[in-house]
């Protein structure tokens, strides 16, 4: 039975597109958990969600105009939200409700779109796999896990580059700021890094999912870990394990791929929570 | 650490100049037409009750919070860089998953130019700051797990790594039990004796008359600014100060 499965995968693993999907795949679950603890932290967990939606407009747009690859639309779009949302920070709506107009007026708006200008045989085939990701992972195309792979890898690159800058403004942006650190302008830098994280990780898990790939492994680790540096290394290594397991598992189970890797999520939140707790009254 | 600080204090540069100051939020002034300056070497005390604009002065300095007319002046070559700044703790703080060591050494940023990663310099900076506040067997500890006190001085080490010239503190000694409040002020004394400037908040009136050497007072619609032998003999001292049950 399990050799038989893993004679399957094996096929499987012969087809470049299965290679390509799970390559891409590990990818991005690597990117999305790195600022998973920043945007926890500073209240942002729906951003994610926010900023989703509006690539779902953006998405929506380009399967109207015809355009092979959508990342070229969705991408520029997403950052400047995100730059609106998170930098810009109009006094006029607060926070939570801008995300909230943004995104559901651009989920609305593409949805409309689709249905009027769409000549596509399996419509809400279509919108399904925008929102949950589900089998658009195994129909990309060389060009696009190239340009996947190099958004990847700019994220981490950049992560990377201003960690500590980007423990320091999380931890405590008056003091950043007020010691001489330009505070702006790596909330600026976090915040297109988040949109590039969105717009990747769509490809993924599909938009409706992407919140859960972003905070689940930071939530999951700061149940076990206490300093900044475990909590992004130990949630970078839950992201790939449950992108590896849920690709892996829904090949094998013909489940869908996004909600596969986030139901593995949850089940390393419970396991986390329950491990953090017995430490706690074990103390 | 800090340039040598002469003696007389008409040499001595002014760091900070507010002329014609007036704070408050969204338009609503809290406190106006402040005048007032530090000089290198000052020991500032800013005293007064809740709501009488002490922090939002003191973010109004910093650049933090725009001032509604009037402007802060920057001195005698300081830069942003060169300041430290202990803010009041931040509900992020509470749950945020920080060693010791991470959060001193965060301190020292400001000093790295565009360099990614610290060196040793600011590694031994930090561990030189967690060694004078007593922090060094605290180093690989979570800062959330820890006592109101330790907090605090955790904060003050990082403003330590921070600080060439200047030091700001907002209630450094809140949460703090009486012996540690002790240690706090002598230490904060004995840096000020080392030739770094301080600028402090505080509710302690006898603690501002025992080491300030310059006091302002915000009374809630008026300030009195001087030197603390001016302060002692002000008619703002008489009004607010803590009853003693009758003059000395």
């Amino acid at each position: 039975m399990m050799q038989e499965q893993l004679a399957q995968l094996a096929t499987y693993f012969q087809y470049p597109f299965v290679r390509y999907a799970f390559i891409v795949g590990v990818l991005v679950a690597l990117c999305s958990s790195l600022l998973g603890v920043t945007l926890v932290l500073k209240r942002f967990s729906l951003i994610g969600d926010g900023l989703s939606h509006v690539a779902f407009g953006a998405m929506a747009v380009a399967a109207v105009l015809k355009l092979t690859t959508t990342t070229v639309l969705t991408l520029p779009v997403t950052v400047i939200c995100a730059v609106l949302l998170l930098y810009g920070g109009s006094r006029r709506i607060k926070g939570d409700a801008a995300i909230a107009m943004l995104s559901v007026s651009s989920l609305a708006l593409g949805y409309l779109l689709m249905n009027v200008f769409s000549r596509s045989a399996n419509l809400s085939g279509d919108v399904c796999s925008i929102l949950f990701g589900s089998f658009s992972i195994l129909t990309l195309d060389p060009l696009e896990v190239k340009l996947c792979a190099a958004l990847s890898f700019a994220a981490i690159a950049v992560f990377v580059l201003f960690y500590h800058r980007i423990f320091a403004v999380t931890f405590d942006e008056d003091f950043s700021m007020a010691t001489g650190l330009n505070a702006r302008a790596y909330n600026l830098v976090i915040a297109v890094v988040i949109a590039v994280i969105v717009v990747l990780a769509m490809n993924l898990v599909g938009s409706l999912l992407i919140s859960a790939l972003i905070v689940f492994p930071a939530l999951s680790a700061m149940r076990v870990f206490r300093s900044f540096l475990s909590v992004t290394v130990c949630s970078a290594v839950i992201s790939v394990a449950c992108a590896s397991c849920g690709i892996i598992v829904s090949i094998l189970a013909g489940t869908p791929v996004g909600s596969t890797i986030v139901a593995g999520n949850i089940l390393v939140f419970l396991a986390c929570a329950l491990l953090g707790r017995m430490r706690g009254s074990a103390q | 650490m800090t340039e040598v600080v002469p003696s007389s204090p008409q040499t001595r540069p002014a760091l900070l100049v507010c002329e014609d100051l007036t704070i408050g939020y969204e338009g609503v002034p809290v406190l106006e037409k402040l005048n007032f300056e530090v000089r290198a070497g000052d020991y500032l005390y800013i005293v007064g009750e809740n709501g009488s604009g002490k922090s939002t002065l003191m973010k109004t300095i910093l650049g933090l919070t725009p001032p509604l007319s009037g402007r802060v002046v920057t001195g005698g070559g300081l830069k942003r860089s060169e300041i430290g700044y202990l803010p009041q703790q931040t509900a992020v703080q509470k749950d945020f998953p920080a060693s010791v060591r991470e959060v001193v050494l965060s301190g020292c940023l400001n000093r790295m130019g565009l360099r990614p990663f610290y060196s040793r310099t600011e590694k031994d900076r930090a561990a030189r700051s967690m060694e004078r506040l007593g922090l060094t067997g605290l180093a690989g500890k979570c800062y959330r797990e820890l006592s109101g006190g330790q907090q605090q001085r955790v904060l003050l080490a990082r403003a330590l790594c921070a600080t060439r010239k200047l030091l700001m503190l907002d209630e450094p000694v809140t949460g703090l039990d009486p012996n540690a409040a002790a240690g706090m002020y002598d230490l904060i004394a004995s840096l000020n004796g080392e030739g770094v400037t301080v600028v402090m908040i505080s509710h302690d009136l006898s603690a501002a008359e025992r080491h300030a050497s310059h006091i302002l007072h915000l009374t809630g619609h008026g300030w009195f600014f001087g030197t603390r032998e001016e302060y002692l003999s002000s008619d703002v001292r008489r009004r607010f100060a803590p009853a003693e049950g009758g003059e000395r």
